[in-house]
């Protein structure tokens, strides 16, 4: 079993610690409730370092990158970010992803832990057979277990981070640069899965640097009451902004398109892996949606329930929880495609128990 | 982890106290811990009797749901109205605040299948 660099600071700080993704990691510190509400209101640390970086550099680096995500990476310039995924050919999702482009020549994948050996497998696959032939000079460097990955959100994550890092924290949303923190060398990015205000810093180093870092940023933030914050708020806080955690809500079953996730599927780029079976899934329309689903009632509805109408199943619940912020049921679920419209009454099945719920918008909390 | 000797437990991490006939019910400290932040308590609010080793209602927690069994059968009393409100009180007070109904036992013997806190203790490894 893997560990990040944080793990004795998680045992120290009496985390519950959960296997996820093959690594031991911090499910809940003090209560999932608090330190879901102390990233809304104040601010908040995770340690998400369980999350793979994959560098793409050479001179046709943007071509390869081009053909293996769905979104236009040729729209980034130097210091941006984009939300992407890589697809099958049949259009089935193989990972979601933030591409970070450092260079003309070289960009930074951040895929999720569970999918690391895939997503590398998966580009490495693609690369050998495009390079085939021809001269694709490419590389792929997996670089995951060097990296270390901290999320500081919340709307005090700037005023706390401002006090240790070396530049003016002026990043623009999916904006990145490079800059001290705690006098270490680290990819500063304004990212996040709270849509909170926040920060996700990258670094290299070992449990000494790492353990440094946390302090000096506990230091920081502890005038605003600043939290360590586990897995279990992580899934409630990004739910209630309706984000996709792949392995719940996409996988390589279901299609971007479906999962609400066309804004980012550029079509109109040329090519990409997926890109036919994407464009016949949408010429013959979708069967299926992902969508927000709440009720009024008071139940919890989980990975997995039913959603039914008239007494016939129309869909599945792929995340559900109590909205801590809400304090209502809050769910995403495929439905079939007459049942998604906004507006659309539905029930959870709740232990043999229809619920009335209504298909809703996203995100479920309104943000400033 | 606190297991009052004063009080009967079930396997399934129910705790029951006994005053006359009247007997109160609510989780463990250890059930609550396992279980992490309690979102509701569903008790049916129109429940007229408890059943020995039936489900009573379920509890519903940020990571999982659970039973609750009744460690007696009895009629119904009263049920913990405070926990509509405040579910969070069976993390933060499992044997007080944080009880959860109180019935009227209608057969005392079925308290001798429960354990005391000694062998409840065992049986989680404490």
């Amino acid at each position: 079993m893997k560990k990040t660099k944080f793990y004795d600071l998680h045992v120290k700080n009496r985390a519950k610690i959960v296997e996820f993704a093959g690594f031991q990691m911090p499910i809940q510190y003090s209560s999932i409730i608090g330190e879901h509400k102390a990233v809304r209101t104040s601010v908040g640390v995770f340690d998400v370092s369980h999350m793979g970086e994959v560098f793409i550099r050479g001179s046709k680096a943007l071509e390869f990158v081009q053909e293996i995500t769905i979104n236009d990476a040729s729209k980034l310039t130097d210091g941006r970010v984009q939300y992407s995924a890589m697809c099958y050919p049949d259009g089935g999702i193989v990972d979601d992803l933030l591409v970070y482009r450092i260079s003309q020549n070289e960009f930074m994948f951040v895929i999720n832990a569970s999918n690391i050996e895939k997503d590398f497998n998966w580009m490495k696959e693609n690369l050998a057979y495009r390079q085939a032939g021809n001269s694709l000079s490419v590389e792929i460097d997996n670089q995951s277990e060097e990296y270390s990955l901290l999320a500081i959100q919340g709307p005090n994550s700037k005023k706390t981070l401002q006090k240790i890092c070396d530049k003016e924290l002026d990043l623009e949303y999916y904006h990145f640069f490079n800059a001290k923190i705690a006098g270490v060398d680290m990819i500063v990015s304004r990212t996040g899965y709270t849509g909170e205000l926040g920060y996700e810093i990258y670094f290299k180093g070992d449990e000494k640097t790492a353990e440094n870092i946390w302090e000096r940023l506990f230091e920081a933030g502890k005038e605003f009451n600043i939290q360590p914050i586990g897995l279990a708020a992580r899934d409630s806080l990004r739910l209630e902004m309706g984000f996709c955690l792949y392995g719940n809500d996409i996988d390589k079953t279901t299609n971007p398109l479906e999962a609400g996730l066309g804004w980012i599927t550029k079509l109109n780029k040329e090519s990409f892996i997926g890109r036919e079976a994407l464009l016949k899934i949408k010429e013959e329309g979708l069967k299926r949606k992902l969508v927000p689903v709440s009720a009024s009632e008071k139940v919890f509805p989980r990975h997995g329930y039913e959603l039914t109408f008239n007494g016939k199943k129309v869909g599945v619940v792929t995340s559900g929880t109590v909205s801590p912020t809400l304090d209502k049921p809050i769910a995403l679920g495929y439905v079939d495609i007459s049942h998604s419209a906004e507006g659309s009454r539905i029930n959870f099945l709740v232990r043999g128990k229809e619920v009335s719920a209504e298909v809703v918008k996203l995100p479920f909390i309104k943000k400033m | 982890m606190n297991f009052p000797s004063n009080l009967k437990y079930t396997k399934d991490h129910e705790w029951i106290s006994v005053d006359g006939n009247i007997g109160t019910i609510g989780i463990t400290e250890y059930a609550q811990g396992e279980l992490g932040d309690v979102v509701f308590v569903d008790i049916d609010p129109n429940l007229k009797e408890v059943k020995y080793s039936e489900s009573f209602g379920t509890i519903e927690a940020v990571k999982t749901v659970s039973e609750l069994f009744g460690p007696c059968s009895g009629k119904v009393i009263e049920i913990n109205k405070d926990l509509g409100d405040n579910p969070e009180l069976v993390n933060s007070d499992p044997y007080g605040k944080g009880w959860m109904i109180k019935i009227n036992i209608s057969n005392k013997s079925e308290l001798d299948n429960l354990l005391d806190s000694e062998a409840y203790k065992k049986l989680i490894g404490q």
